[in-house]
């Protein structure tokens, strides 16, 4: 196999594992969204805020690092799509900004603006921050409004690289159902992931019962709605790319095809789903509360994996040019060198003793 | 025009969230460590005044910290949605430092910052002590990485340019990372953090005594903070006369300004003090004028900090345009400087070689393909130039790097004297038996002259760097988004309403935390 074919992959594959992680490490934002209703006194809000907040630098972390891999693995892709999709990412850059300061700051004397206004912070983040996560994931599947042409750096009075074709600047995405279902799915995960997470909390009291009855609401809506994106994302034309000449065309059944054609896919994705199902099977069956909350994070986590692999792995446009087609990016177009990925891959080496260390925090600050 | 617009707007954009991202992170690096100073003391001793000291400071850190990371993580979006065609000409170049700062840097510091800031009696005092350092490591790794990205946007290398995929390519990861401009930036950087936190610390520590307040407390912390500011600052001074001597090899635009230097010349004088003439610009037009109204100088002294030679010739702004003199870069070679017109030239002769050969591999033509490809290696070393229109688009904003330069100069130098009296009368017990009032209020008016001089730094490293993004290979007008200004223009109101609002409550925080004291 060629190294940069090989490494091309590797890197995607990582990258998706960073975005499948974030997902599961979503469970501070699920839980943070619980804030300004289910959470309504003070005692209970304190609660959430406790423990969302031990653990919401991870989450934000990898959050910056599946940035940083993306830039330094798929330039192309980081420049199309950020540069294009401006005001997504916008949006999204600044439901994560708010909540950076607000576990320290609210309830801090001193603090000016009160502390309902960092627990709307906290609010927005974990439901509409979720939510335009999904939709920004969804564009993996439908695609954006942009066209890329190397030769224009060389007009010095319009050198972008990357343009994108309509003044909404990635609002666009707004406008297309999958991407707004897939936006209530990763909600949903995010929700259910974090009603589970405070469950497996000792002196959580009297707030689990609440937790139990937005969960018997959450948790099946979650299912199907999952359901429903992954029948659609099967059903769906895709789009493939020739290795050799580059050439990009429509193919009917595409992440069907990628899930059937790469097996271990398929089987991580089965995976993933049976562990979310049996998770949320335990939880109803009242049967033990920690483990259900990482079966069910364990599952998405694999699920989403192999729906981010299939959107890139197996010859596919991952980001699909609604504009012309051929503008496509795909893991050949749009990565770094083959020095560079090397370079990458020797440094992720490092990774397992890097997760070594998260664990040993996690569990030591239970 | 609407270019300029937007180049600008983006500018702006990127410099305020830098400027707002500088007031934290440099508090953070520094403080870090003396938190762990003071919690290795409670480990050794077992006094638990060293945990209440350290849990003060602690305390203190994490508001600060909070800002850090969330204006932190804007910078590293804005990469993409401002300057996206930077993000891919050196993307893969600029992308694995930014990564690699993610997987060891961002996941060390908040891992550890947590068992740090929450698990007191979660994990054992040594495990913990181990996390309270680690945090502190992990702060400064991170600005290692992102200090090693921004030293190569100043001195690239490393790399080579490939037409295929129009853009610069990593051939030496070492030489990227080992790059002597990077190592000195690093130093000069995290030690301006020290120091920044020192005279914080110490500020502090001063209201207190003036208070009445928390004496053992702030006496002990004022003789941690003095000896690590102390010692912090020699490095800063000796990497201070490093990064000017890396400046003048690789950036001898940026050195003109900050010495508001036009015509350069040999046994070159230091401006100590000056106040710069307006009407003086580069060109014949200003070639009458005087470039400073007042100034009282160092004679040779530039010289020799640029060449290390008390007679060695320091080009100024005109020089540099018109070229024609003798250079030695920080590789060692010496050749004669090309002029503007000449290097516009090359410049413009490798991206029409560049456009030549995307449209030969398009018709299939190799012969064509081989020949623009040798005319864009010979003269890729001034790609930047084609984008650049005028000789004085290549001059950064002189008044404002040149005060800048001395602000933190003097500012610098004060700092020595500021140290040095804290620790002489702190070991002498002068400062509460001899009830030395000026010195603690000494001690408070400076902390907003290090932050002035902390932010004086980053002006002279970055507008005297304009017009370029990656010297002499892409200017800003070449490596900003195709995005319309007025999108900018929101996203800028928008972040410095929020920065602005977020700074305000953290100063109140902070005040209202220092107010408390240790409990």
């Amino acid at each position: 196999m060629d190294a940069l074919y090989f490494l091309q992959h590797y890197w995607w594959a990582l990258v998706a594992l960073l975005g499948a992680i974030l997902v599961f490490l979503l469970f501070v934002q699920g839980a943070q969204g619980l804030l300004l209703r289910t959470a309504s006194s003070e005692s209970e809000k304190d609660l959430v805020v406790k423990y969302a907040g031990h653990k919401w630098e991870i989450t934000f972390t990898t959050l910056v690092t599946f940035g940083g891999a993306a830039f330094a693995s798929f330039p192309l892709f980081y420049s199309t799509s950020f540069g294009g999709a401006y005001w997504l990412w916008i949006c999204i850059l600044l439901l994560f900004v708010i909540q950076a300061f607000s576990f320290e700051y609210r309830k801090d004397a001193g603090n000016i603006f009160g502390a309902r206004t960092f627990e709307i912070f906290l609010f927005l983040n974990g439901t509409l921050g979720t939510f335009l996560l999904g939709v920004a994931v969804g564009t993996f599947f439908t695609g954006g409004a942009f066209t890329v042409d190397k030769v224009s750096i060389t007009d010095a009075a319009s050198p972008a690289i990357s343009r994108w074709a309509n003044g909404w600047h990635g609002l666009d995405a707004l406008a297309e159902p999958m991407n707004l279902l897939l936006g209530v799915v990763v909600f949903l995960a995010a929700r259910t992931l974090g009603l589970l997470y405070l469950l497996t909390k000792p002196d959580v009291g009297e707030f689990a019962a609440k937790c139990r009855r937005r969960l018997a609401v959450t948790a099946p809506a979650f299912v199907l709605t999952f359901v429903a994106f992954v029948v659609w994302m099967f059903l769906k034309t895709g789009y493939g790319v020739d290795p050799a000449s580059g050439e990009i065309f429509a193919e009917r059944f595409k992440y069907l095809h990628n899930m059937l054609h790469v097996w271990w896919i398929a089987v991580v994705f089965l995976l993933g789903v049976v562990l979310v199902l049996a998770g949320l099977a335990k939880h109803f069956l009242d049967k033990g509360t920690r483990t259900n909350f990482y079966m069910v994070g364990a599952g998405a986590l694999l699920a989403v994996w192999a729906i981010l692999l299939c959107a890139g792995f197996n010859d596919t446009a991952y980001y699909v040019s609604t504009v012309d087609v051929q503008d496509s990016l795909t893991l050949y177009n749009s990565s770094s060198s083959l020095f560079t990925l090397k370079v990458m891959a020797w440094v992720s080496i490092a990774i397992p003793f890097v997760i070594a260390y998260i664990v040993w925090m996690w569990r030591k600050m239970r | 025009m609407l270019l300029t617009t937007l180049v600008d707007l983006s500018r702006w954009q990127f410099a305020v969230t830098a400027m707002y991202h500088w007031l934290f992170v440099p508090l953070t690096l520094g403080l870090g460590f003396l938190i762990a100073f003071m919690e290795t003391r409670y480990v050794m001793t077992g006094d638990e005044f060293w945990k209440r000291t350290t849990k003060f400071w602690m305390k203190l850190f994490a508001i600060n910290f909070a800002m850090g990371v969330a204006t932190g993580i804007i910078l590293e979006f804005e990469f993409g949605t401002n300057w996206s065609n930077y993000s891919w000409f050196v993307g893969d170049i600029f992308g694995a430092p930014l990564a690699i700062e993610g997987i060891f840097a961002f996941f060390m510091e908040s891992t550890f910052f947590a068992v740090m800031y929450f698990g007191w009696n979660k994990v054992s005092r040594k495990a913990h002590l181990v996390s309270t350092w680690l945090t502190a490591i992990g702060t400064n790794l991170s600005a290692v990485w992102i200090l090693i990205a921004n030293a190569w946007m100043q001195y690239p290398l490393g790399m080579e340019f490939n037409p295929d995929t129009a853009r610069s390519e990593m051939t030496d990861f070492w030489a990227v990372v080992s790059s002597p401009v990077a190592i000195n930036k690093f130093l000069h950087s995290v030690t301006n953090g020290y120091v920044l936190a020192s005279v914080f610390v110490i500020a502090v520590s001063s209201w207190f005594l003036l208070r009445k307040r928390e004496q053992t407390l702030a006496r002990k912390s004022i003789r941690v903070a003095s000896v690590f500011g102390i010692i912090s600052l020699a490095v800063l001074i000796a990497t201070g006369d490093g990064s000017a001597y890396n400046v003048a090899k690789v950036q001898p635009m940026k050195l003109a300004a900050m010495e508001g230097l036009y015509d350069g010349s040999e046994k070159a004088p230091l401006v100590a003090v000056g106040v710069l003439n307006p009407d003086k610009v580069p060109g014949p037009e200003g070639a009458d004028e005087d470039p400073y109204l007042f100034e009282i100088s160092f004679p040779s002294m530039l010289s020799y900090l640029a060449t290390r030679q008390a007679d060695g010739f320091v080009p100024g702004i005109n020089d540099i345009i018109e070229g024609g003199y003798e250079f030695t870069d920080r590789q060692g070679n010496t050749y004669v400087e090309p002029s503007f017109y000449e290097k516009k030239a090359r410049g413009t002769a490798a991206v029409t070689a560049l456009a030549d050969y995307q449209a030969a591999k398009e018709a299939g033509d190799t012969l064509a393909m081989g020949q623009a490809k040798a005319m864009l290696e010979q003269n890729f070393d001034y790609f930047g130039y084609h984008y650049v229109e005028e000789p004085e688009d290549l001059v950064p904003n002189v008044p404002l790097v040149f005060y800048a330069f001395h602000i933190m100069v003097a500012l610098g130098m004060f700092f020595i004297l500021l140290f040095v009296l804290f620790i002489v009368f702190e070991w002498k017990n002068l400062i509460v038996r001899e009830k030395h009032k000026w010195l603690l209020w000494l001690g408070i008016i400076s902390v907003p002259l290090v932050y002035i001089c902390s932010q004086s730094g980053w002006i002279v490293a970055e507008v005297g760097r304009q017009p370029w993004t990656i010297q002499n290979l892409l200017p800003v007008n070449a490596a900003v988004s195709g995005v319309e200004p007025g999108n900018v223009l929101t996203t800028l109101v928008i972040f410095i309403c929020l920065f602005t609002a977020m700074l305000g409550v953290e100063i109140s925080i902070m005040l209202r935390q220092i107010k408390k004291g240790g409990e």
